[in-house]
């Protein structure tokens, strides 16, 4: 009989802690499927956010630096410097990398840095139980917005994936959904398309995955799914963002 | 035999890190250390070497960890305030058992304070400075040849201990030129291996995490105690100071850096008029060599602890003597630097008045 399904390489055979319904256990495979089928597991090296991702390093089976909140990028920058011929990604959420780490995000892509970044955005900080995220849209509640975000009162979204590609050092800016087989196809081609700019030496690529968080939203994981669908995309519209050719000379 | 060469403090760091195997360089300008990025950006690019002027001196401490983490010897410095924003990293640093070297050219403060030179940093650094139980190495040049030696020096320990190893200079010390004989240009394949490092599986072994989120209590105290017994050695094979005029005095000064070079000039004024006056100078302020200072107190009972702060070092060495002689204290915080003969009324003064002269 032929196996048409398995555990990809680089995910180890650990069961996760993520709650039921969240996304991260989803663009953790897609990235390991991509791994394996471009062959480039054995050379990447990960960093590890602060999070409800924190523990990436206990599910993927590549090397990994556990970063500082919002320092990903940085960390990504030292370790491609040393090593040019590794395939460096910084795994993040929204909090980290559109909020405490947007310094270091929006500076790894002026310089073009050779990295991928693997965002996971939810609009809302999830580990920490629910406060308000840059990423938090209009009128949704958080424990930290509990009558919902008002502009006058909490002020607007950062929509980052967008202003990361306005930046020339930006190779290549997508946003994905992970809400259907057919949007988790989308998505999974963006993650290649992102670590095959890392090894053309194209510059900075960045994949947002737009992703549920039904323990945090209070939502069952299928109404979490229709809400990204019909609600949350208003704000963060899937598609390639940004595709630039290398800048000659 | 290398030649002498005329250079500012700043710069001999600079070059002395390049020789010593240094090719990541991760800063931010601030003054009074900017000549440190200035002179690397030019220089790593002769050698082959990485330097980024980083968006911050966070930025700049995480580049630091990463190409740590990575394997490569790797340096950042700034002043004061700078140092403050990298505390966080360094914490990270600590924990990871990475090394890294780090040189803090520190300016007046509390605050924005002043460029001018200062020893106010000395608790920041000899504590740890920020959350957690560590230490780091905290070596304290007197000149500017020492700014070279101690440099290349820090990245050897650095690499032994997998620690930090900290240059506390200061803005006079880090402008000073002099003449200073550089080392030797360390070959890079004689750098010593690394065993946990992440640089890639490549088909050899298992995937490895660099990290220092431990979950568990007892498995965090267990690190804990790990970095505990490390901090031990180095605290047991170490600690490093000068002895100046000790022999026959009756009253130590004790300085670092600048001061301890103000306390020179100050102690030969002293001892032109018959005061038996020594000085016993840390180089390493962590570990700090009280063992030294407290056998000093077996035959001196008077010493007098000069800084350029309102009062820092002045703990270390009360908790060496542990009570066995009494201790003085001049100091001079925000950026006031005091020539000799200042410092010789103070020396001349409290003598005086102890022994009875006149």
């Amino acid at each position: 009989m032929k196996k048409v399904y398995t555990r990809p390489k680089y995910l180890k055979p650990v069961a996760n802690h993520y709650c039921p319904g969240c996304g991260h256990s989803i663009v953790h495979r897609l990235v390991a499927e991509v791994f394996e089928e471009m062959d480039i597991g054995e050379r990447a090296i990960g960093v590890a956010p602060a999070g409800c991702a924190v523990l990436a390093y206990n599910y993927f089976d590549v090397d990994f630096v556990e970063g500082a909140h919002g320092r990903g990028c940085a960390i990504a920058t030292g370790l491609k410097r040393r090593i040019p011929d590794a395939v460096v990604f910084s795994y993040q959420g929204d909090g980290d990398l559109a909020a405490i780490g947007t310094a270091e995000t929006i500076h790894a892509a002026a310089r073009g840095e050779n990295i991928t970044i693997v965002f996971v955005n939810n609009g809302i900080y999830g580990m920490t139980g629910g406060q308000m995220a840059p990423t938090t849209i209009l009128g949704m509640k958080a424990t930290t917005a509990p009558f919902g975000r008002d502009a006058k009162r909490e002020g607007y979204n950062l929509d980052i994936t967008h202003l990361v590609a306005e930046i020339e050092g930006t190779a290549y800016a997508a946003r994905g959904l992970i809400t259907s087989p057919k949007e988790i196809r989308k998505s999974k081609k963006m993650i290649a398309d992102a670590f095959q700019c890392q090894l053309d030496n194209r510059g900075l690529s960045i994949v947002e995955l737009v992703s549920p968080c039904p323990t945090n939203w209070g939502m069952q994981p299928l109404a979490s799914v229709k809400w990204i669908e019909e609600t949350f995309t208003k704000h963060y519209t899937p598609g390639v963002l940004v595709e630039r050719r290398p800048v000659s000379g | 035999m290398a030649e002498k060469v005329l250079m500012r403090g700043n710069n001999a760091m600079a070059e002395a890190a390049v020789r010593a195997g240094c090719r990541y360089y991760f800063g931010y300008p601030i003054t009074p250390q900017n000549d440190v990025p200035e002179y690397l950006s030019g220089r790593m690019v002769e050698v082959g070497g990485t330097f980024i002027q980083a968006e911050s001196e966070i930025a700049s401490i995480y580049m630091v960890l990463g190409a740590s983490a990575a394997g490569g010897r790797v340096m950042t410095s700034s002043s004061s305030p700078g140092i403050s924003l990298k505390q966080e990293g360094m914490s990270f640093l600590a924990g990871h058992e990475l090394p890294a070297v780090i040189a803090n050219v520190v300016r007046g403060g509390p605050g924005l304070g002043n460029i001018a030179g200062s020893q106010s940093d000395y608790f920041q650094m000899t504590r740890g400075g920020g959350h957690g139980d560590y230490r780091m190495i905290v070596l304290a040049p007197g000149n500017v040849q020492e700014m070279a030696d101690l440099t290349y020096l820090a990245f050897d320990l650095a690499d032994k201990y997998r620690t930090q190893s900290i240059i506390l200079a200061d803005g006079m010390m880090g402008n000073t030129m002099e003449p200073v004989i550089l080392p030797e240009m360390r070959a890079l394949d004689s750098l010593p291996d690394k065993d946990y490092v992440v640089d890639g599986m490549r088909g050899k072994r298992k995937s490895r995490a660099r990290l220092s989120l431990i979950l568990e209590p007892k498995e965090l105290e267990d690190h804990n105690w790990k970095l505990q017994r490390k901090y031990k050695q180095i605290q047991e094979n170490e600690v490093r100071y000068e002895e100046y005029e000790l022999d026959d005095a009756e009253m130590v000064i004790v300085a670092f850096g600048t001061a301890a070079r103000v306390a020179k000039g100050a102690i030969r004024r002293a001892r032109a008029e018959g005061l038996k006056v020594g000085m016993l100078r840390p180089i390493t302020l962590w570990p700090f060599p009280s063992d030294v200072v407290r056998q000093l107190a077996d035959r001196v009972k008077e010493f007098l602890v000069f800084e350029l702060n309102a009062g820092q070092m002045i703990e270390d060495v009360k908790l060496s003597l542990e009570g066995s002689a009494n201790v003085n204290f001049y100091g001079r915080p925000g950026g006031s630097i005091p020539t000799p003969r200042d410092l010789a009324k103070v020396i001349i003064n409290r003598y005086s008045q102890k022994f009875r002269l006149i």
